[in-house]
């Protein structure tokens, strides 16, 4: 037996999950793993950590690596620090067919960041590489917070960072 | 049932099946890597893929059930052409390290590959390569290999029971392993060896070892507990590389336990005796063999017959029994045992002449509830344990009263924890409530004079009900309840509980043949076949009080191996001469015996087991025995002759079996039995600490104590005295504390560990090794001395790691 993380998941995150909890059958706690994984995501400043994750599989009752699968599997769980401002943008076939290649250079130029996942120094923005966000419409498109900024050049990409604050 | 055809042929397959259990039982091939006949159906590989008549696009074989009319084909254009296509896909990131591949030569992907893929492969870009994990002792990795049909991730959740293994990341980046690093711990894992069908989980003690095709097989059968698992033996020349489970769905399915799976390390081990060997004034001497059986014949000849003493193991053939006790009895003696860890026996002459499970392993696992008394049922005999946990999982009501907290891995209906004297008083409490529903019951009279001072509880009412109303029910009495100080009491109550409740009496016993040594009569009273005996010899607890002058001793290491090493020890030492009939030898047996017969181990001879359901299952020797070790039988048939008795002349096991058949017929699967009314008092345990033994999974014989990698498992309980954390504070105890552990007739320094499934006022005190021989049997009252010099005083502070 080793030692309880509960403790690293706050009384909020804790009942909030409870809420998820709720909407599954008793025996079927484990429905409410990505729910929580948001939820303590939120909790630490947007990314994982094992013992948060391990303090998730004991709330649920349910082992680690179930819990480990799940926030692998999904590319909007963060197992590393980002910035305040997760900057996603798609390089899939639509966005990188209407200039994704340029969208990125310019976002790092403009963060100031080498590569993917890379935190800028201020700590306000990082970087992400994601799939097809069902924008194509849109494209080049990326997704700050729960925003979505479609029809991207350099310019406009500069006013909406400095919206940001 | 439908009519289905698959390639043409007319088939008649069950309702619901899927279309790849059908053509396994019509034995059509469909290739696969995911599915598995054990395992749920994940679908996830797609290399089963078959053309179905009017469906659009190929279908998976193991995820399609059949339907009626249904007309599949294997070998159509379409079919081909799909598996050709995951054949493909499947080996894009595949090494095909072949050569230097534990794999190779039994490997599904190479077979598959063969048979359904094509030749060449169109890809050409870099190949990933994954981390390998560190998973214990027992199981090698190379990850790279891995082609994550998740087999192995499904064995641990649907079979071991404990998910350890998973698949994190997606696609390309997909792994499977432990994320943190970590030894997987479970008494089956060996077994995801055997389903992974590439070379990524590999057997580590086998490693680089030998090619599939230079080995040879041979059909065994497991010695280490009584259930009697059904294995091969692989050898090379005369040395034994590895076992392997053998299909028997009557007894262990498909699985077969860690123990009896890398426990042949210990065949192998620098312990084996080559020659005979004799001690004179204090100094050991290689002799002949004729030097030795003659040495032996007059130094046993020149003993009155009430002197001497045979003691086994409970792990020997039942041809070795059978020659040894008609060895003791033409010598003139009854005083001959096989329990070795049994305190309390007074009630032998009553008890069933052979204690089994009282039902096949089959009919066991249908039962709707159970009781478990005093067993460590997963650990002790591991695919016992699974059976029961898939008659959990299926809903049955499980109840334990025990004196550790063991972990089942299904849900527990009740759960009753204590030491020795709660433990009787437990199961007195669930007999008393049923004696209160059952007026009119025959006994009634002998039992409610001795339930008088016991009152049922809730859980006792909750345990009565389950075991009424289920309509098959089963008591379990395991190897705790066995060694048990008043083992007697808790066979009286248990058959009387049975009685009541209309539930079934199971008994399972260590040793791989102690059902074996009953019938071959390895008894002090009791000859083959249970024939009651005009007189009563010394049993082995008796034997320890007497003064014995000629001891034979087969198959046990009268230190590690009893419950009361120290007294046997000392009787050992009182005797003129000692003669350890042994494959090994150890510190101990140097120093208390007189004579060294080499033997060969189970791998090395042929015989019989018979297991806990009365099944006789023979086998031959997979190797010759080591150096100059002779089988134990005839070592036993040629004493027989030197000592000029009579009937000692065979040619074989299968002769020696032709004989026991005349004595042994069909084995009596009931324990029910006469049971004398027993004394329920004296439970008061004292007010300080109680001990509880019992003998851990990796110590329970002399095999299996040597098999290196076992040794270093988590199951590899090492020699401290484990109390939880409430019983330490009390004793003013940390972690990682030395003790003197006074008890009965000794005291011993030890460390401490803290374990919380001891339960309160107890200290669990593992045996099986010899370090702690010296402290009498393990149960009683005892007193912890914390000794200076623990390191917490030098201001480290121990963890609290258990
Ligand atoms: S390690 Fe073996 S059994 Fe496990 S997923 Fe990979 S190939 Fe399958
Ligand atoms: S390809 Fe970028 S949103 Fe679909
Ligand atoms: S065996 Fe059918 S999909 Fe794997």
């Amino acid at each position: 037996m080793s030692e309880s993380k509960l403790d690293l998941l706050t009384a909020a995150s804790k009942a909030e999950i409870d809420q998820w909890v709720a909407k599954y059958p008793a025996d079927k706690k484990q429905s409410a793993t990505m729910p929580a994984l948001r939820i303590v995501q939120d909790q630490n400043e947007g990314y994982l950590t094992q013992d948060l994750m391990d303090a998730i599989a004991e709330y649920l009752g349910i082992p680690a690596i179930s819990v480990y699968e799940v926030a692998t599997f999904y590319s909007m769980y963060e197992h590393k620090p980002v910035g305040k401002h997760k900057i996603c943008v798609c390089t899939n076939v639509s966005c990188m067919l209407r200039g994704s290649d340029e969208i990125v250079a310019h976002l790092k130029k403009k963060i100031n960041v080498n590569g993917w996942r890379e935190v800028s120094a201020d700590g306000r923005f990082s970087l992400k590489e994601v799939e097809c966000l069902g924008a194509c419409a849109g494209a080049p498109m990326m997704q700050i917070g729960r925003e979505y900024h479609e029809n991207l050049t350099p310019e406009k990409i500069d006013k909406i960072l400095e919206s940001l604050d | 049932m439908v009519s289905i055809e698959i390639d043409g042929k007319q088939i008649k397959a069950n309702d619901g099946a899927m279309v790849i259990e059908a053509a396994d039982d019509a034995g059509i091939s469909i290739p696969r890597f995911c599915y598995h006949k054990k395992l749920s159906v994940a679908a996830n590989c797609r290399m089963c893929l078959v053309h179905v008549e009017k469906a659009r696009k190929p279908l998976p074989a193991c995820a399609t059930p059949v339907t009626e009319g249904m007309k599949i084909f294997t070998r159509t254009p379409l079919a081909l052409q799909a598996q050709k296509g995951v054949m493909e896909f499947l080996l894009i990131n595949h090494p095909l390290d072949c050569p230097i591949c534990d794999q190779g030569g039994e490997c599904e992907l190479q077979d598959v590959a063969m048979g359904y893929g094509s030749g060449l492969s169109r890809y050409c870009e870099g190949k990933r390569v994954v981390e390998d994990k560190n998973l214990g002792p027992l199981i090698a990795t190379e990850m790279t290999r891995c082609i994550h049909c998740t087999r192995c991730v499904r064995f641990g959740e649907e079979i071991a029971g404990i998910k350890e293994l998973g698949a994190t990341g997606r696609g390309e980046h997909m792994k499977i392993g432990t994320y943190v690093e970590k030894t997987v711990d479970s008494e089956l894992s060996g077994n995801v060896i055997d389903l992974c069908p590439v070379g990524a989980l590999t057997s580590k003690p086998f490693r680089y070892r030998a090619r599939a095709w230079e080995m040879r097989q041979a059909d065994s059968i497991a010695p280490h507990d009584c259930v009697g698992s059904n294995i091969h033996i692989h050898t090379k020349g005369r040395e034994v590389l590895r076992v392997v489970p053998r299909d028997n769905e009557a007894v262990n399915e498909t699985w077969i336990s860690d123990r009896d799976r890398f426990s042949y390390e210990g065949i192998h081990s620098a312990d084996r005796v080559e020659k005979p060997r004799i001690k004179e004034s204090g100094r050991w001497t290689e002799v002949s063999w004729e030097h030795a059986l003659a040495f032996v014949g007059d130094k046993l000849k020149a003993l009155p017959a009430d002197k001497l003493g045979f003691v086994a193991g409970p792990s020997c053939t039942s041809e070795e029994y059978y020659l040894f006790q008609k060895l003791a009895r033409a010598l003139g003696t009854d005083n001959i045992d096989y329990r070795l860890r049994q305190l309390d026996i007074s009630d032998q002459a009553q008890v069933a002449i052979s204690q089994t499970l009282g039902q096949t392993i089959e009919e066991f696992e249908q039962n709707n509830a159970f009781l478990l008394v005093g067993s460590n049922l997963r650990k002790d005999q591991p695919i016992l344990g699974h059976r029961l946990r898939k008659a959990g999982l299926r809903g049955a009501s499980v109840s334990l009263i025990n004196s550790m907290d063991h972990e089942f891995r299904f849900p527990v209906a009740n759960k009753l924890l204590g030491g020795a004297g709660d433990l009787i008083r437990n199961l007195a409490g669930v007999t008393k409530e049923l004696l209160a529903q059952n007026a009119s019951y025959k006994r009634s009279k002998d039992l409610s004079d001795v339930l008088s001072g016991i009152e049922a509880n809730d859980t006792h009412r909750s345990i009565a009900k389950a075991l009424s109303s289920a309509n098959k029910a089963t008591v379990i009495l395991g190897n705790q309840a066995n060694y048990h100080p008043q083992s007697s009491t808790i066979r009286a109550l248990a058959a009387a509980i049975c009685e009541l409740s209309g539930a079934k009496l199971s008994i399972v016993t260590d040793g791989g043949n102690s059902v074996g040594a009953q019938l071959m009569g390895v008894l002090p009273h009791r000859g083959p076949g249970g024939k009651k005996l005009s007189k009563t010899g010394l049993s082995f607890n008796e034997m320890l009080t007497t003064s014995i002058k000629g001891l034979v001793v087969m198959g046990a290491e009268l230190d590690a191996d009893t419950l009361t090493g120290s007294s046997a020890l000392e009787t050992a030492k009182h005797a003129e001469i000692v003669v350890s009939i042994t494959p090994f030898s150890s510190a101990a047996i140097e120093k208390y015996a007189h004579v060294m017969l080499p033997v060969g181990t189970f791998a090395e001879t042929s015989g019989t087991y018979i297991n806990t359901e009365g099944r006789w299952q023979s086998f031959e020797g997979a190797v010759q025995p080591y150096a100059e070790s002779r089988p134990a039988w005839k070592v036993l048939r040629v004493l027989g002759n030197v000592m000029k008795l009579d009937g000692f002349d065979y040619f074989s096991t299968e002769e020696v079996m032709d004989e026991i058949k005349e004595h042994v017929g069909h084995v009596e699967l009931n324990n029910l039995f006469e049971w004398e009314a027993p004394a329920v008092t004296g439970l008061n345990g004292s007010n300080g600490l109680e001990m509880i033994g019992d003998v851990p999974i990796y110590s329970v014989d002399a095999i299996v104590r040597r098999a290196a990698a076992l040794q270093g498992t988590t199951d590899a309980v090492s020699s401290c005295v484990y109390l939880n954390s409430n019983a330490a504070s009390k004793q003013g105890l940390m972690d990682s504390d030395t003790v003197s552990v006074v008890h009965q007739s000794g005291s011993i320094s030890m460390t401490v560990k803290l374990d919380n499934r001891v339960p309160d006022g107890c200290i669990f005190l593992p045996s099986g090794a010899s370090t702690t021989d010296s402290l009498g049997a393990p149960f009683g009252s005892v007193k912890l001395d914390k000794l200076a010099g623990s390191i917490n005083d030098q201001g480290a502070i121990g963890a609290a790691n258990v």
